[in-house]
């Protein structure tokens, strides 16, 4: 299995990454070559068995219906690049 | 001096918390320079905590290691102090919070002495990934300390910090503890809280303690682990126990070698230095048994698969609102596509772009989904093993530590190496990597593993191990 130039294109709209031409070509042929070796996998017989997605099967971990002190507000913006009036400012989304 | 004999010489008033602490502070200020193990430091605030500590100690209060200075992964959020996982993004991040490990820490008095270098968000084998700075073995300064935890690796290699935390996503703790001659331990998933530990792939990490012996990581993981609510896949099982580490016995332990962890990639003294480990063993009385475990054959892929696509979603949050860099760009996709494009790194993308790719439509079943699959027949494979054996070692790393720059430009070949230390994060089931010996000068880490929750056995066969050779 091989990725086309387009399919990377498309990978990084989905991955929100805004990527050099450069890039998407060295990705190109990075991801093809990752892509040679996990052919491997598909020789594997895995009928019958059931995928997992975690280590140790946890279900249903329920937190107690507390309420709790909430990290301020002054403290939780601290590091946004942006903040006004206590609010993230993010860039305008709707138009005028 | 290891950990526990700092933390005796400590509780018998011989040195002073702070004194303790100004020593590695000085360490640090003297080789730090040319090993590149920290970036961020904060000697007032580990003055400050070693102060603390002493008043515990003069109290009557000091626990096991309370005193004794301790490194942090600069992925474990700290309150107050810069925590950017060797990222461009997150440069100048100040966490509002400690994780639940560092919380633990400055409870029992441990001072942080700061935060260390790493591969990227953790992605990488080398440390070399890091946007900041190299980071040289201690060992042989032309050559890589391993990673992604190799800033936590040397700087307890060399000296400069008695015990540090390290994170292990798929051998990011034992296999610079291999590169380096220490030791490295992985505990069973959900052992140790994540919370606040900035999550590269959240089924698969886990955090873990770097020491001069195994003693100083039994010692320390006592005081790391334990339930934690604010982790929902904290296991609800006691922290690990220190207590019967040194009453365990080689004699009549069962010990399983599967041949696809000793196979023709080993490099000859990585191979001698073990097979040596194994005869003294044998002649303590242990048996060894090999076997057969199919699917470690596949396990580079299966991981490579998994951990990406769990990253791409995890670092999806990095979109220059809340916190982190931001650039600019055209509208709000505009503006969270160049902040990610400008603030992530080349393997961080790419793991990302191979990540997005296994989990997009059409390719999913193929990739994600058969991954996950082979996953759970790995994991049944070693239950299989772990119904007639007490463990199984392997080497920790096919290879002895390799040069800086010789393998960063052929990023295949690097994961193809990370082969022996996979399994047990996929399984979830506790490792270890301790030295048992060198060659051509390097040290060659031996890698043993038990059953899930079987940590504190785990812990007491590497102690005797460790006596043994």
């Amino acid at each position: 299995m091989s990725i086309s130039i387009d399919e990377v294109r498309h990978v990084a709209k989905l991955a929100r990454l805004d990527l050099e031409e450069s890039e998407i070509l060295s990705f190109q042929s990075e991801l093809n070559a990752l892509l040679g070796h996990f052919a491997d996998i598909q020789s594997v017989d895995v009928s019958g068995i059931e995928p997992v997605s975690h280590a140790v099967s946890l279900q249903n971990v329920w937190a107690d219906d507390q309420i709790w002190e909430s990290l301020p507000r002054d403290r939780a913006l601290r590091n946004a690049s942006l903040s006004r009036a206590g609010l993230f400012v993010v860039p305008q989304i709707i138009e005028d | 001096m290891t950990a526990a004999d700092l933390a005796g010489r400590i509780a018998r008033r011989e040195i002073s918390c702070v004194e303790a602490a100004q020593e590695s502070l000085d360490a640090i200020g003297e080789r730090d320079g040319a090993l590149g193990c920290f970036l961020a430091l904060d000697p007032e605030s580990t003055i400050a905590q070693a102060k603390a500590a002493q008043h515990l100690i003069d109290k009557g209060q000091g626990g096991s290691l309370t005193g004794v200075p301790i490194a942090l992964k600069d992925n474990l959020s700290t309150d107050a102090l810069e925590t950017t996982c060797a990222s461009k993004i997150l440069k100048g991040y100040v966490p509002p919070f400690d994780a639940t490990v560092v919380g633990k820490l400055k409870l029992a008095g441990l001072p942080i002495l700061g935060k260390t270098n790493m591969d990227e968000f953790a992605m990488g084998t080398s440390t070399e990934t890091s946007a900041f700075q190299l980071t040289r073995n201690p060992l042989d300064p032309e050559r890589s300390p391993g990673g992604s935890s190799g800033g936590s690796a040397a700087a307890v290699a060399g000296l400069l910090a008695p015990l540090s935390l390290g994170s292990d996503t798929g051998g990011s703790i034992r296999q610079p503890a291999s590169f380096c001659g220490i030791v490295g331990f992985k505990p069973t998933y959900g052992r140790c809280s994540r919370y606040g530990l900035i999550a590269f792939a959240s089924s698969l990490d886990q955090v873990g303690p770097f020491g001069q012996t195994v003693e100083d990581a039994a010692l320390l993981a006592e005081i790391i682990t334990g339930h934690d609510s604010l982790d929902s896949t904290s296991l609800n099982a006691p922290p690990i126990s220190a207590r019967d580490l040194k009453s365990g016995s080689l004699r009549g332990l069962k010990i399983a070698l599967p041949k696809e962890l000793f196979n023709d990639a080993l490099h000859p003294g990585v191979r001698q230095a073990i097979d040596d480990a194994i005869r003294v063993l044998t002649s303590e009385g242990v048996e060894f048994h090999s076997v057969s475990i199919p699917a470690i054959a596949v396990g580079v892929t299966t991981y490579y698969l998994i951990a990406p696509a769990e990253a791409s979603s995890n670092l999806a949050r990095f979109d220059g609102i809340r916190y982190g860099s931001r650039s600019d760009g055209e509208g709000h996709i505009g503006m969270v596509e160049r902040t990610r494009a400008e603030g992530f790194g080349h393997e961080v993308k790419s793991r990302i772009m191979m990540g997005t790719y296994a989990l997009s439509a059409g390719y999913y079943d193929a990739f994600y989904l058969k991954a996950s699959q082979v996953r759970a027949k790995m994991t049944d494979e070693f239950d299989q093993v772990f119904t007639s054996c007490d463990a199984v070692l392997s080497p920790t790393s096919p290879v002895p530590a390799f040069k800086l720059g010789e393998l960063i430009g052929d990023p295949l070949a690097l994961k193809l190496l990370d082969y022996c230390t996979i399994p047990a994060n996929l399984g979830g089931f506790p490792a270890i990597s301790l030295n048992c010996g060198f060659t051509e000068g390097l040290p060659v880490g031996l890698q043993i593993m038990a059953p899930a929750l079987h940590d504190e056995r785990l812990l007491q066969i590497a102690y005797s191990v460790e006596q043994a050779l």
